[in-house]
């Protein structure tokens, strides 16, 4: 057969990547390869732990050095099969994918080691830390990947091992909240691929930093606002902003504690990074078109989410309350829309990341020290454990917004930049939602803490345990960082929001030789 | 051809829209599965409906001719088929635990996840 005479430039990268370009897949690669390996060996238990927190610790280090790279050097493209964008599908770690997903890598870090204490042997058989870490590449990869269709993929390999995590043990509580779970989320992720169905129509590509640039030569004629309520409506689904929040409560507090801590940490936060990144980054002018609509899904998230946590009695719920207050927070920043306002919402997605899974372990441990998951049953925390109560409170400062902690930054930028435009009313929903959660969570501390237990039981001795202590510390110790020193995280989140509302940079990682015809 | 697949698809979704809005959860399944099919449907129809015309690149050329077919949706529909179908198939078992678990397909009843009578907090310390 004789050679092909056609010049393959064209359609191929010929120079092999730069090493450093290797970050940009290496997380998701080594997460899937975890994953494999521990299914090889899922029937030898006790390996599990070592192996699972060996690759979530390279995960972070990872990640930590894509965060390095991308902050010095800008955003990092790499192409599957070396075929030239828009062909080939692209990975693009810009700064805001890559500061999420080392987030995400620090907390599931985190919860891997609060599950060696929390998932028993049958946890353990059943898979929970396979599941783990395809759910990080799946998280992972809806980071950094630079393709719409493939950010579907993602989303739906997340998807179909948070089933897996969210029926671990099978009991009927959890099916019965898992039902709910998979259907809603099932059909959010289909409204995704209707929309992405469109988009392909109309663009005629699927890879993001081409439709970014095309976006504004098809304005006149395509019907992108259309398509851009359509996106925002499926991500509001993942994300559980208020119409349809629903699915968020009925089912976050039925699955073993890690496993809401990692849910409520993460697959929200997907969600909201998934929203900001098409409607910021590809299409703001439609944004702006329907930013009142997200600004009032936003303030009733936020409000409703509060007065939810002020009416629980079950701790687990009402940190699902919480989660969902937070959201209408990050929501609030993407209907605003200005550089300010989109790295306010980047910085409470981080916050939130953080606290939201510190939240949860902690109602796991205060149920396990108290012997049971109501605010009518638990008592007499503080006298028991002491340092456990000083990092729960700092938490739930956090998580209030209250300084000097991590909320209170983001909810700054936030109302700051809600004010600039005018928006009162987005301002006075914050506030309120704000004062809500923290009448909801001091409440919280008065009575599972600060009151005596109400009925005295055997006082069970119970040990500490540094898989319980380290996790915690080290999430609180994140929290009042970021809260005491906010110069460097806030730097990173204003530089990543303008990335993304002048995404030249990330279109040039792309293309180096200028827009794709 | 392409009006003639918008109705259908059109059908489809109302159709899937309208069992999804059921109480019971077989017919919420069926749903959910009309409305996968009518999303791959819809993926198809954005890549052209022609035929006769082979999506190849001639000799010489740098694009496809016009009128062909765009052979990349139908790659998606692919990745989009094992996607749902897997999910179906985890849903269906899903559904048939909840059956024999709660013992109802009523999504009304299934309130053991958020109890009807579920207690409130302490109003006093």
């Amino acid at each position: 057969m004789a050679a092909p005479s056609t010049d393959i430039s064209a359609a191929l990268v010929l120079v092999s990547p730069h090493l450093a370009d290797w970050l940009v897949v290496l997380p998701v690669a080594l997460m899937i390869g975890f994953g494999a390996v521990l299914m090889m060996v899922r029937k030898s238990v006790r390996l599990h732990g070592t192996i699972a927190i060996t690759g979530l610790a390279l995960l972070v280090f990872l990640d930590a050095a894509l965060l390095v790279r991308v902050s010095t050097y800008g955003p990092v493209t790499m192409v599957m099969g070396r075929w030239l964008p828009p062909f080939g599908i692209a990975f693009t770690a810009d700064l805001f994918g890559s500061l999420m997903a080392f987030v995400s890598a620090i907390v599931a870090l985190a919860a891997g080691v609060f599950a060696l204490r929390d998932i028993d042997a049958g946890g353990r058989r059943y898979g929970f830390f396979p599941f783990l870490m395809l759910l990080m590449a799946g998280v992972s990869g809806a980071f950094l990947t630079g393709d719409i269709f493939n950010l579907y993929v993602w989303f739906e390999v997340l998807l179909i091992s948070s089933f897996g995590l969210l029926i671990l043990g099978s009991e009927p509580e959890q099916i019965d909240g898992a039902l709910k779970y998979a259907v809603l989320n099932l059909i959010g992720t289909t409204l995704f691929l209707i929309a992405i169905g469109y988009l392909y129509a109309i663009f005629g590509t699927l890879n993001m930093a081409d439709i970014a640039g095309k976006a504004s030569r098809l304005r006149e004629t395509a019907p992108l606002v259309t398509l851009t309520a359509l996106f925002i409506l499926a991500f509001a689904m993942k994300a559980a902003a208020f119409p349809v929040n629903f699915w968020l409560p009925a089912s976050y507090h039925t699955p073993r504690i890690t496993v809401s801590a990692l849910f409520g940490g993460l697959l929200t936060k997907v969600g909201i990074y998934a929203l900001i990144r098409v409607t910021v980054m590809l299409f703001p002018v439609e944004r702006e078109e329907l930013s009142l609509v997200v600004a009032i899904s936003a303030a009733l998230t936020m409000v409703i989410g509060a007065l939810g946590a002020l009416a629980q009695n079950d701790l687990r719920r009402l940190v699902g309350y919480v989660v969902i207050a937070g959201i209408g927070n990050m929501m609030a920043g993407v209907a605003i829309g200005t550089p300010a306002a989109v790295s306010g919402s980047i910085l409470y997605a981080l916050h939130s990341v953080v606290t939201m899974t510190a939240l949860y372990l902690v109602a796991g441990e205060a149920a396990r020290l108290g012997g049971a998951w109501s605010l009518s049953g638990l008592g007499g925390l503080y006298r028991r454990a002491p340092w456990f109560s000083a990092a729960s409170l700092a938490l739930f400062l956090a998580a209030a917004g209250l300084p000097p902690l991590s909320g209170l930054w983001p909810k700054v930028a936030l109302l700051k930049a809600s004010l600039d435009i005018g928006a009162w009313w987005l301002a006075a929903a914050i506030l309120i939602s704000a004062f809500i959660v923290t009448l909801a969570l001091s409440r919280v501390f008065l009575l599972a803490y600060w009151r005596p237990r109400p009925e005295p039981a055997p006082e069970l001795v119970i040990a500490r345990d540094w898989r319980i202590a380290w996790p915690l510390g080290c999430l609180t110790a994140l929290s009042i960082l970021f809260g005491l020193f906010p110069e460097t995280v806030l730097d990173l989140s204003q530089r990543a929001a303008t990335g993304l509302a002048e995404p030249s940079a990330y279109i040039r990682s792309v293309f180096p030789g200028g827009a794709a015809p | 051809m392409e009006a003639l697949f918008a109705i259908l698809i059109g059908l489809f979704f109302a159709a899937a829209i309208y069992l999804m809005l059921s109480k019971h959860t077989v017919r919420i399944l069926l749903g959910i599965v009309l409305l996968g099919n009518g999303v791959n449907l819809l993926l198809f129809t954005t890549g052209r409906l022609t035929r006769e015309v082979p999506p190849i690149i001639p000799n010489g050329m740098d694009a496809l001719a016009a009128g062909a077919a765009n052979p990349l949706p139908q790659a998606l529909i692919l990745t989009a088929i094992v996607i749902s179908f897997s999910f179906f198939a985890f849903l269906l078992v899903l559904t048939y635990r909840a059956y024999q678990e709660l013992g109802t397909d009523n999504t009304d009843e299934m309130r053991l996840a958020e109890p009807r009578d579920e207690e409130r907090p302490p109003l006093g310390y």
